[in-house]
């Protein structure tokens, strides 16, 4: 097939330096997680409380006027950052959103110092030039599949940082879920994580598998990955956008740094 | 309901009144139930098309309390099975004399203590679950082999389970099992408003987050009696082409991954990013999120530079197809493979590409005409081979047209508001549609005394494709099954909501 490989020689080079360089073409305009000044509340306003279908939003136990966001539940739907009369929450491209603990998705008051992974040295020691997913589907919109796909284009490129999918869990290091977990997935999900050797790592992909989002709960879904299997990765986004999820994998590698704690995130 | 031509039927009548508005040349699109009021019995509805700019029949028909009973139309409309199934399992509605009178949308082992629709069962009660066995056709023979496979399958897709029963490399019977991704979808509109109700829209099925939005938007436009402003139009007509476009690029490059052409594979899903990256740079999201409203749009969009971004991409593309279309291994695979003959497409309730591709011609956008494609000519690309390459040809000249379409309505659109205001009337309804990417895509809202949603009903065009695909299946190859899978690209997620 002398064509097609003279058709991808003559194409170049089509994969972004990404997150080795800086590429600002990445993402451009695509709208993250809302950002959020909660100091310039006005006074008995709930307009983001009631604008917000999955509870992100919600008062601040303990305080009249407060208010507090959990990102785990966000969809980035934006209605806030449209209906705050402040300007308290708005529109930023603040993505990566990819932490190890549940707890830095929800704004804190005070940020605590970080307590040390245990986890940490050795994942990095095991797995941290090649790591293997096994993607599970258990019950998404596919809007987060249609990311993961995209994560082997030629942009993107996955297998240039050493992780690959792999099609038997047998092989897997990392069970990757997307979706709220369906009464009808639940076995499947867990029979696959039994498949798999240790030690194994699980990583909660989309705001539905975090916490359900606007598809949890209801006749027939939980609420996310949370209750099933250990989480060691937590990346909300409605879908996270395919630089998310690399810079996620990378966290769990300890290959960089988480940008979010205490619902802060660092540019 | 706004948008319908209404007909009372007794529920003695309904076979009579169906039978004959198919033999006048209409085809069922859908039907679903719904419980007017808490504890009173079901209303069952069934939508038809009758033709070009005809007002689509719908056929109203409330049951008697003392048993929620119809006879099945299914031995004589066919494309009907699965709708009357999914009204059994999740509406209590019994069919007499179904074919296949089977769970469909709730798996075996599934026992809800109320029908999941009827509204006196609590929005938040997971309902109980013990895993049966999967209960699946005899077989007798010594050489017959049977494959499970799935729900999780190899590569990053969506979850679905399929067994197939084979000699050697043949297939003689292949028996999805689907709605491993039932997440009751339309359950969640129930007490909604409608602004918030777009939400569950998009969630329905991703990649199609336009067609569901502006569909539902259309059905409660309709309730409403809310004309839309004109620049808003035109705005979801480009939208929707924009979706169209990553869609199919996706698609031929997913296809050429079947077929194992690894650069066609490689340039047909960059195609798909590029057009994902536009997607961003001009709205904010990827999948053209957060946009839509009822009513109009949530914001305006500045789309003057999208045109030239157009015109770079387009070269390429269509270099890129003319090189698929002269690949003689890549055709060798599609051609003849996965034939689907027009009767059956028209039978099994065949939607989208996959219908064009099998000599039906069809298309909401030209047919029943939304947003602003009345303005612009439509030509809609028709193939009668029915095989796999014949259903890539269509979405190919689909890419061409969306792409022509865009510019045209870049560049003559109109200034404007871009909002109208929508206020509910109680117990309004409205129907809507939309040919997705994938088909056609129909909402049927219902709202309460309150002016929030009651109900929604939501059809997708993989529920309807997915019914026909096992049909192209039966007697082919092994070798050929994924090839022919992808060249229906299906979702789950639309299919199983």
């Amino acid at each position: 097939m002398p064509f097609w490989t003279l058709y991808g020689l003559s194409r170049g080079l089509a994969t972004t330096a990404w997150p080795g360089g800086q590429d600002a073409e990445l993402q451009t305009g695509v709208l993250g997680l809302p950002g959020f000044q909660p100091d310039q509340c006005r006074e008995n306003c709930r307009a983001c409380v009631d604008a917000c279908l999955p509870k992100a939003i919600q008062p601040a136990r303990g305080e009249a006027n407060g208010i507090t966001i959990d990102y785990g539940r966000c969809i980035s739907c934006q209605l806030c950052t449209e209906l705050c009369p402040e300007g308290v929450f708005t529109k930023s491209n603040h993505w990566a959103f990819g932490v190890r603990r549940r707890e830095d998705l929800e704004w804190a008051e005070a940020l605590s110092s970080q307590p040390a992974q245990e986890l940490k040295q050795k994942i990095q020691r095991s797995f941290g030039r090649s790591l293997h997913i096994r993607h599970v589907d258990a019950g998404s919109c596919n809007g987060c599949e249609s990311e993961l796909q995209a994560l082997n284009n030629p942009y993107y490129n996955l297998h240039r940082l050493g992780i690959f999918f792999t099609p038997s869990p047998r092989f897997a290091d990392l069970l990757l879920v997307t979706g709220s977990v369906t009464y009808a997935m639940r076995e499947p999900l867990l029979e696959t994580y039994n498949a798999m050797p240790e030690p194994r790592w699980v990583m909660a992909t989309g705001t539905c598998a975090v916490s359900g989002g606007v598809t949890g709960g209801g006749y027939s879904c939980a609420h996310g990955v949370d209750g099933f299997l250990p989480v060691d990765v937590y990346l909300p986004g409605c879908p996270p956008n395919p630089a998310a999820i690399i810079h996620s994998l990378l966290v769990l590698l300890n290959r960089t740094e988480q940008l979010v704690h205490g619902g802060r995130y660092e540019e | 309901m706004k948008a319908a031509a209404e007909q009372f039927v007794h529920p003695g009548e309904i076979p009579q009144v169906c039978d004959r508005l198919t033999a006048s040349g209409a085809r069922m699109q859908m039907a679903y139930a719904r419980f007017p009021l808490p504890g009173e019995p079901p209303e069952v509805l069934y939508l038809a098309d009758e033709g070009p700019d005809q007002p689509f029949p719908l056929l109203r028909c409330r049951l008697s309390s003392q048993s929620y009973e119809l006879e099945s139309l299914t031995p004589h409309i066919p494309l009907l099975g699965w709708y009357e199934r999914e009204m059994m399992d999740l509406c209590g509605v019994h069919f007499r004399h179904h074919p296949e009178p089977r769970p469909l949308v709730l798996h075996e082992g599934a026992h809800p203590v109320l029908p999941p629709l009827d509204p006196r069962y609590p929005a938040d009660q997971p309902m109980p679950f013990a895993p049966l066995a999967w209960e699946l056709p005899p077989v007798e023979g010594e050489d017959v082999q049977m494959l499970p496979f799935g729900p999780v399958r190899g590569d990053v897709l969506e979850s679905a389970q399929i067994a197939f029963y084979y000699i050697g490399e043949a297939i003689l019977h292949c028996h999805p099992r689907l709605f491993f991704k039932h997440r009751g979808m339309e359950k969640r509109f129930e007490g909604l408003d409608p602004f918030f109700g777009v939400l569950i829209a998009e969630h329905v099925s991703g990649v199609d987050s336009i067609a569901h939005t502006l569909a539902f938007s259309q059905a409660v436009e309709a309730a409403c009696d809310c004309e839309v402003p004109i620049r808003a139009c035109y705005i979801r007509t480009i939208l929707a082409e924009m979706e169209r476009l990553y869609n199919h690029l996706y698609y031929l490059g997913h296809l050429c991954h079947t077929t194992t052409l690894k650069v066609g594979e490689a340039q047909g899903k960059l195609l798909a990013e590029q057009c994902k990256q536009l997607n961003g740079i001009f709205t904010g999201s990827r999948f053209l999120r957060a946009i839509l409203k009822p009513g109009g749009l949530r914001r305006d969009l500045d789309l003057g530079e999208l045109p030239s971004h157009l015109r770079a991409l387009e070269p390429e593309i269509e270099h890129y197809m003319q090189s698929l279309e002269s690949t003689n291994s890549h055709l060798d695979r599609l051609i003849t493979t996965g034939h689907l003959p027009r009767q059956t497409a028209f039978d099994q309730g065949a939607s989208g590409p996959i219908k064009r591709a099998s000599g039906i011609q069809r298309d909401l956008r030209s047919n029943h005409p939304y947003a602003a494609y009345k303005w612009f000519p439509m030509y809609i690309p028709m193939r009668e081979e029915g095989d796999a390459h014949a259903r890539a040809q269509i979405r190919m000249q689909e890419i061409r047209d969306s792409i022509a379409l865009i510019i045209n309505a870049v560049e003559g659109m109109p200034a404007g508001p871009i909002e109208a205001p929508v206020s509910t009337p109680p117990y309004a309804e409205g129907l809507g549609w939309c040919e997705g990417t994938r088909g056609s895509i129909y909402y049927c809202v219902h709202f309460d005394a309150a002016g929030k949603l009651s109900r929604v009903k939501v059809k997708s065009a993989s529920f309807s494709n997915w019914r026909v695909f096992p049909f192209t299946v039966h007697d082919t190859n092994m070798m050929d099954y994924a090839i022919n899978e992808a060249s229906f690209g299906l979702t789950m997620a639309g299919c199983d909501r």
